[in-house]
């Protein structure tokens, strides 16, 4: 029998405030432990939470960048439990009032993963295993999250993977969290289950927890997958449990069963007030989304004339697409720029963060006066690309590799003497060349570009020799 | 009439009568002899009182005014954080927990230079009726030591009873500040929910809780209030006083003002008390205001709405008490969840783990509808039913426990008796709603009678101002000073 992978995520997202969630300690990560904390995220006694507004705005566009509804009227809920990690013995957290619900994420393939809900919540701190003994690190706790939940839609590991990877790319587009899953600022519960193909019924699911790879959540799901048909296939049946993935060994292991799970014993946190936000508002912060990667890589492909796999590569990353664009503008082919980005430019920024940031020394000005020489005709591509090169090293300008007599081109006098100096100089690829062998001809031709120093038209030199030795 | 004393220390102090060295050694003398009966104080700070004593000093000799409350002695009840001062709630959970910061309310005083003499007893964790589930003992009553100080401010009640302070902070989440204020023939006001912050007020039941003064009289009940009562945007649920200050209107004209009472408060009540109350109804019609009487059926439910949500919002609040961070921490274990369960069995005294146990309860999948979800419908009909009541009557009269002081001993062994005795207390906290209890008499056993005033939310000024004028108009048969502390 043929089976089929259900899946859904909860994914939690650290939102990239300056300050926690309720206290006005900095959010910033990897600094010595316990100095980021203050009485209010230690949870002392007495103390009260207080809510930080931009921890709503960013969620709330997180919601209207997935399409979701966003609720005028929300409120937080306390989730209890005991953990020393958590100081006050409960997450203040949203239950049943989220900020937002309803929305998707469209995959390329046009299909839509549904959302059921964003909402909001604190984090707690992290326990420090060291010499033997356990240490807590409450820096962490109160740092701002949302937690994304979606529907059951996801039936692949690709689909997977896309989901995971355009949600960075949503988040990191509006600015609200850089999304790093290696630091743990994007972190991923997947639940998953099997069914015969083409039944509707959802089979029983396991939940496995913290993932912090697209890598591993690939990994881990298709082992899990695995397992489950197995179990099913040898006549066992699939226990609801929570699950740990050890990337060493590649397998998940069971945390806790369904009996063990927790009462979270949700109530209305009575420290804080209702949450309301306003059309207006809200119509605010919508002005605030910038054009999303799925609409400007259509854009690209439609309008500026870019092909399907470069206009994707460089819409995936905010600062990119906003270099391309503002060097493309008032270009005669934008294809040029996004040919320099991705052949020269990526060739420099190996990693996924080392384009995230995108560190240049080029400006997109630059650039632009670059392929604007190209455009007028007064720089020839190779001598374009060594220049960038340059550019690239120094992050000087054009102006300062390429002199005015350079530009100014070659008159026919002096490509006629270059042509003849070639054709004198190169006497066996004349011959060679006479011969029939058609190559020989491009020796010369490259003669001539070595002494021009890349600064003659190669057609117009190939046509002068072919005069000469004809 | 009884005399204002923050007014009258003041002025002592202004007029160079007595410096506030002086005034303030008198109180800690008096504490060193009255507290072995009382068992008022549980930490006394002698230290901090003189320092700030030499600031007002210093001031007076540079000829400066003084704010209403400079030099004036007081206390705190042992749940608002002082910072560098050990707050534990009375809960040998919190033993050696000294806050880092300061509650609102005392970063208030303090900066006013209010001198503070020391921290006072209360029931574990404001749990309580009599001040007897106190780590340290039960506080006493003034009037009679072999009778409680009531509860859970007990022991500011007993030391400004005592007068061996001269007003304190208490905390009111359901009749915490108004049933020991009562019970010691003084003065206790829970103001409106959100009008004090409750930042740096150990939680008890979050929704409920409310910081107020407890004094000996109405007035300086509202100088009291009217200092402490701002907005502070540390505490999200504070909104501050509205309006004028309540001291300019408590001599206002009550002629025509409408005095409700409904039936329910009257039901169970024991004869003495009754009687007391009958007899302020008649002072309240020689001065022109009417008394009217109504039903308000929705009371009945609130002792079981107020100890369903209350101990709800405990059993969340106290689930910090883990041994790890700060505050006791057992011996010996073998892990840490051993640590946590061990730490909690023997820091907690059995009313906190009670009440833990029921809110724990009421939470739980399973019964939450059928308590805590139900307590909260109820709660908003209760708050609608005051609602209406005030459409037809400017103030509510009410007794303020249906008896007087337990005799020691009595509370602790019938629990669910005395939750009952709460009844006329807990309504307020569940509406919001500021109550003031004043004195109103003395049984024939010597012990003081109190009876509340009730207004809308925010119309602290209205219930002072008829407490104001009865306590003018009564005769000073009403009040009756306890033979302790500082007599000036």
């Amino acid at each position: 029998m043929k089976y089929e992978m259900v899946a859904g995520f909860e994914t939690h997202i650290e939102l990239a405030t300056n300050t926690k969630i309720f206290c006005s300690c900095t959010t910033e990560f990897g600094a010595d432990s316990n100095t980021h904390c203050c009485p209010i995220c230690i949870g002392l006694p007495g103390t009260l939470p207080k809510l930080n507004r931009q921890v709503v705005k960013y969620a709330i566009m997180a919601g209207l960048a997935t399409n979701c509804e966003i609720a005028n009227i929300s409120k937080m809920d306390r989730k209890n439990y005991c953990y020393p990690d958590l100081p006050k013995a409960y997450q203040i957290s949203q239950y049943d009032k989220p900020l937002c619900e309803h929305g998707y994420v469209q995959l390329s393939s046009g299909k839509k993963i549904r959302l059921t809900r964003i909402h909001i919540e604190e984090d707690a701190g992290k326990l420090i295993h060291k010499r033997g003994d356990t240490y807590v690190d409450y820096n962490r706790g109160g740092v701002p999250l949302i937690e994304i939940v979606s529907e059951p839609d996801i039936r692949s590991v690709e689909e997977a993977k896309e989901y995971v990877e355009k949600l960075q790319q949503i988040m990191r587009y509006i600015g609200i969290s850089d999304c790093k899953m290696q630091e743990g600022s994007m972190r991923c519960d997947v639940n998953i289950s099997v069914r015969p193909e083409g039944s509707e019924e959802l089979g029983t699911r396991t939940e496995i927890k913290n993932m912090n790879s697209i890598t591993f959540i690939g990994k881990a799901m298709e082992y899990e997958f695995g397992r489950q048909v197995d179990l099913i296939e040898s006549g066992g049946k699939v226990e609801q449990q929570t699950l740990r993935y050890d990337d060493v060994t590649n397998t998940t292991s069971s945390m806790r069963g369904k009996e063990d799970a927790n009462d979270y014993r949700y109530f209305r946190d009575p420290d804080l007030v209702t949450i309301s936000v306003t059309d207006e508002e809200i119509d605010e912060l919508r002005a605030k989304i910038p054009e999303l990667p799925a609409q400007k890589k259509e854009r690209y492909v439609n309008e500026l004339g870019l092909n399907e796999k470069d206009a994707q590569n460089i819409a995936k990353y905010r600062n990119i697409a906003e270099f391309f664009e503002s060097a493309s503008d008032g270009v005669k082919n934008p294809k040029t720029v996004a040919n320099f980005i991705i052949g020269q430019i990526f060739r420099r920024l190996e990693t996924e963060s080392d384009k995230e940031e995108f560190n240049i020394a080029t400006t997109a000005e630059q650039l632009k006066e670059l392929v604007k020489l190209i455009d007028d005709g007064k720089l020839k591509n190779n001598l374009a690309k060594s220049t960038l090169e340059k550019m690239l090293d120094t992050g000087k300008g054009v102006r300062e590799f390429v002199s005015e007599s350079d530009l100014a081109g070659m008159d026919e006098n002096t490509l006629n003497d270059l042509c003849q100096k070639a054709v004198e100089n190169n006497p066996k690829a004349v011959a060679d060349y006479k011969n029939g062998k058609q190559k020989a001809l491009k020796s010369i031709v490259g003669f001539v570009m070595k002494e021009s120093r890349g600064r003659a038209d190669a057609a117009a030199a190939e046509a002068k020799i072919l005069d000469l030795i004809g | 009439m009884a005399e204002g004393k923050i007014k009258h220390y003041s002025d002592l102090l202004e007029n160079k009568e007595i410096s506030c060295k002086e005034l303030t050694e008198k109180f800690l003398t008096e504490i060193e002899s009255a507290n072995k009966d009382l068992n008022a104080y549980v930490k006394v700070t002698p230290d901090t009182a003189l320092e700030t004593a030499k600031k007002v000093d210093e001031k007076l000799a540079r000829g400066e005014k003084l704010s209403p409350l400079e030099g004036i002695p007081m206390t705190l009840k042992d749940n608002i954080s002082t910072k560098g001062i050990e707050t534990t709630c009375c809960s040998k959970i919190l033993e050696g927990y000294t806050p880092i910061y300061n509650a609102t309310v005392w970063e208030t005083l303090s900066k006013n230079n209010a001198v503070l003499l020391g921290k006072t007893n209360m029931d574990e964790f404001a749990m309580g009726s009599s001040s007897e589930t106190s780590y340290f003992g039960g506080a006493a009553n003034p009037h009679n030591i072999n009778h409680v100080a009531g509860g859970s401010s007990g022991g500011v009640a007993s030391a400004v009873g005592g007068n061996i302070a001269v007003y304190g902070l208490g905390s009111d989440t359901g009749g915490s500040i108004r049933q020991p204020a009562s019970f010691c023939g003084i003065v206790g006001l829970k103001p409106t929910y959100g009008a004090v912050s409750r930042f740096g007020l150990i939680a008890y039941a979050s929704s409920f809780d409310q910081i107020g003064p407890i004094t000996t009289t109405v007035e300086d009940s509202a100088i009291v209030f009217d200092a402490i009562s701002d907005y502070d945007k540390m505490d999200s649920t504070s909104q501050g006083r509205k309006g004028t200050p309540t001291v300019d209107s408590l001599k206002n004209d009550i002629k025509g003002l409408k005095i409700g009472i409904p039936r329910e408060y009257l039901e169970g009540i024991r004869d003495d008390v009754k009687l007391s109350i009958e007899k302020a109804c008649e002072v309240y019609k020689s001065l022109g205001a009417e008394i009217v009487y109504f039903n308000l059926p929705a009371l009945k439910y609130a002792l079981p709405v107020y100890y369903i949500l209350a101990c709800a919002e405990a059993s969340s609040n106290l689930g910090r008490y883990d041994g790890i961070r700060y505050g006791y921490r057992t011996d010996s274990y073998k892990d840490v969840n051993e640590m946590i369960c061990k730490t909690r069995s023997e820091g907690f005294g059995d009313e906190v783990k009670r009440r833990i146990l029921l809110g724990t309860y009421v939470l739980s999948a399973g019964y939450y509808d059928a308590y805590y979800k139900k307590a909260q419908n109820l709660r908003g009909s209760i708050v609608n039913a005051f609602k209406n009541a005030f459409a037809s009557c400017d103030v509510i009269l009410a007794p303020t426990v249906p008896m007087t002081a337990f005799e020691k001993g009595n509370a602790i062994s019938v629990p669910i008796e005395t939750y009952l005795t709460d009844i006329c207390t807990v309504p307020v906290n569940i509406a919001g709603l500021p109550g003031v209890s004043i004195p109103c008499g003395f049984n024939d056993k010597g012990m003081p009678i109190g009876m509340q005033l009730i207004g809308d939310t925010f119309c602290e000024s209205k219930i002072l101002n008829a407490a104001w004028q009865y306590e003018n108009a009564a005769g000073a048969e009403v009040f009756k000073a306890s033979q302790y502390g500082v007599k000036l």
